[in-house]
């Protein structure tokens, strides 16, 4: 039984699973509620908020349960977020003298994908699509995987909250977007999906073009046109998302992080594989799933162990 | 100076003389709206202080930090609605050896270290933006 902890960016997470997948408990303390209250902007950086809720998460997630040992994401995310997990998966397992297996969080939602009842065996390839991150990478073991190629600029649930900030919508971005997209048009407007050598991804182009249409429609024609600007922009993301997958080659394909419940995407890649939508967010089952294919740190040499803010 | 570049790479090209100047320590602050060509500017700065992976926003994940000669961080307070000391504590680590460049800075309050340069790029037309840098006089 592994204890998974998470905190690299918004979520406080923590939870059980068994060596062979299956999620015990799984708790997440969520700030999106906090979001959306501000319009998509954090009241107080992530982890003095983590700092409150680390206790009873972990308290809720491991209840009286036997551990064999703790994981924790490690890296990338906010230095001060990450550390605020990383310390308390210490401690616990320093307590308990477990050892403690440090995760790197885009290995974690990789391995979302191996939880039951899923459980994918590799191969396959995956796209990870968030706010933070968007990458899509070659997976041939549970243990790692290779990167085929990342964005170049912003992420592709990134392009939906910023689209959705410049139509006016509400947060989370990527919800709102998609369900005013579903009363438009994908094909009224023209947006670029920018054209970037290899399996790279660019969205910064394609947000600027949506500024610009915004910005060139007279306010009362703007309220008309919405749910068309919001349904072409939606399709300009999916279809970027889409060629890059098809251009692998692929057989299998799997989709996690965010972005995976956007139901256009869903639609355009009926036979991938994907994860519950709870999985597809932060989460901290996903960091135990990872961590069952990495190495462990033995007790006690992990008090000097560090969050690192890169990959 | 002020100028207009007329690319995303003119806009790089022009951070990359800016990063001649700077050392470590050193903080730039980088407004302007959104599409206005920020991540673009730091792009350009990064690469000439010899950071060689991508270079991407760091709008979510608030800080990304890269090893160079002199290692870079680039900073996103878009999300932050204003910094108070404890925050700061999280911002801290990103500032310290590092030339780091402050995306949304106006949301630092006086929580962020006084700037050695200060970039303002607004929107001219799709391809065109204008690009103000001011600097501190010692620089």
């Amino acid at each position: 039984m592994i204890l998974g902890i998470e905190t690299s960016c918004d979520e406080t997470a923590a939870a059980l699973v068994t060596a062979d997948g299956e999620i015990v408990t799984t708790v997440v303390a969520s700030q999106d509620e906090l979001h959306a209250r501000f319009g998509g902007v954090v009241p107080e950086v992530a982890s003095r908020r983590h700092l409150e809720l680390i206790v009873p998460v972990i308290e809720e997630a491991l209840g009286e349960a036997e551990i064999d040992a703790v994981a924790v994401t490690s890296h990338p995310g906010l230095i001060g977020a990450l550390l605020v997990g990383v310390s308390a998966a210490k401690a616990l397992a320093w307590a308990r003298r477990l050892p403690l297996v440090p995760v790197n969080h885009l290995h974690g939602h990789v391995a979302s994908l191996y939880l039951r009842p899923l459980d994918l065996e590799p191969p396959f390839t995956c796209l990870l699509a968030s706010g933070g991150h968007t990458m899509l990478v070659d997976v041939q073991e549970r243990g790692g995987f290779r990167v085929l190629g990342t964005t170049l600029d912003d992420a592709a649930g990134e392009a939906f909250d910023k689209g959705a900030r410049l139509l006016g919508l509400g947060y989370p971005g990527g919800k709102e977007i998609d369900a005013l997209a579903k009363q438009g048009d994908p094909a009224a407007y023209d947006f670029p999906v920018a054209r970037v050598p290899g399996l790279d991804f660019s969205f910064s182009g394609l947000k600027t073009a949506l500024l610009y249409k915004v910005r060139d429609l007279p306010a009362a024609e703007l309220e008309a046109r919405k749910a068309d600007l919001a349904a072409s922009y939606q399709h300009a993301i999916v279809r970027a998302l889409v060629e890059r997958i098809e251009a692998t080659g692929a057989e299998r394909v799997a989709v996690v992080g965010g972005v995976a419940a956007n139901s256009e995407l869903r639609a355009a890649l009926p036979g991938a594989a994907l994860a519950p939508l709870p999985l597809c967010t932060d989460n901290a089952a996903m960091i135990a799933s990872a961590a069952r294919y990495a190495e462990p740190v033995p007790y006690p040499d992990y008090l000097s162990l560090d969050a690192r803010p890169t990959a | 100076m002020q100028t207009v570049t007329s690319s995303p790479e003119a806009t790089e090209a022009l951070a990359a003389g800016l990063a001649e100047h700077l050392s470590a320590g050193d903080v730039v602050a980088v407004s302007g709206e959104l599409g206005a060509g920020k991540t673009t500017f730091v792009r350009g700065a990064a690469r000439a202080l010899g950071v060689t992976g991508p270079v991407s926003s760091p709008t979510f994940t608030i800080g990304h930090r890269y090893e160079a000669p002199v290692p870079v961080a680039h900073l996103d307070l878009y999300r932050i609605a204003g910094l108070d000391p404890e925050e700061w504590g999280d911002l801290e680590p990103y500032f310290d050896g590092t030339i780091a460049f402050v995306e949304w800075p106006e949301h630092g309050g006086d929580w962020l270290p006084a700037a050695r340069a200060v970039v303002t790029l607004k929107h001219v037309d799709e391809s065109h933006r204008s690009v103000r840098i001011d600097c501190d006089p010692g620089l």
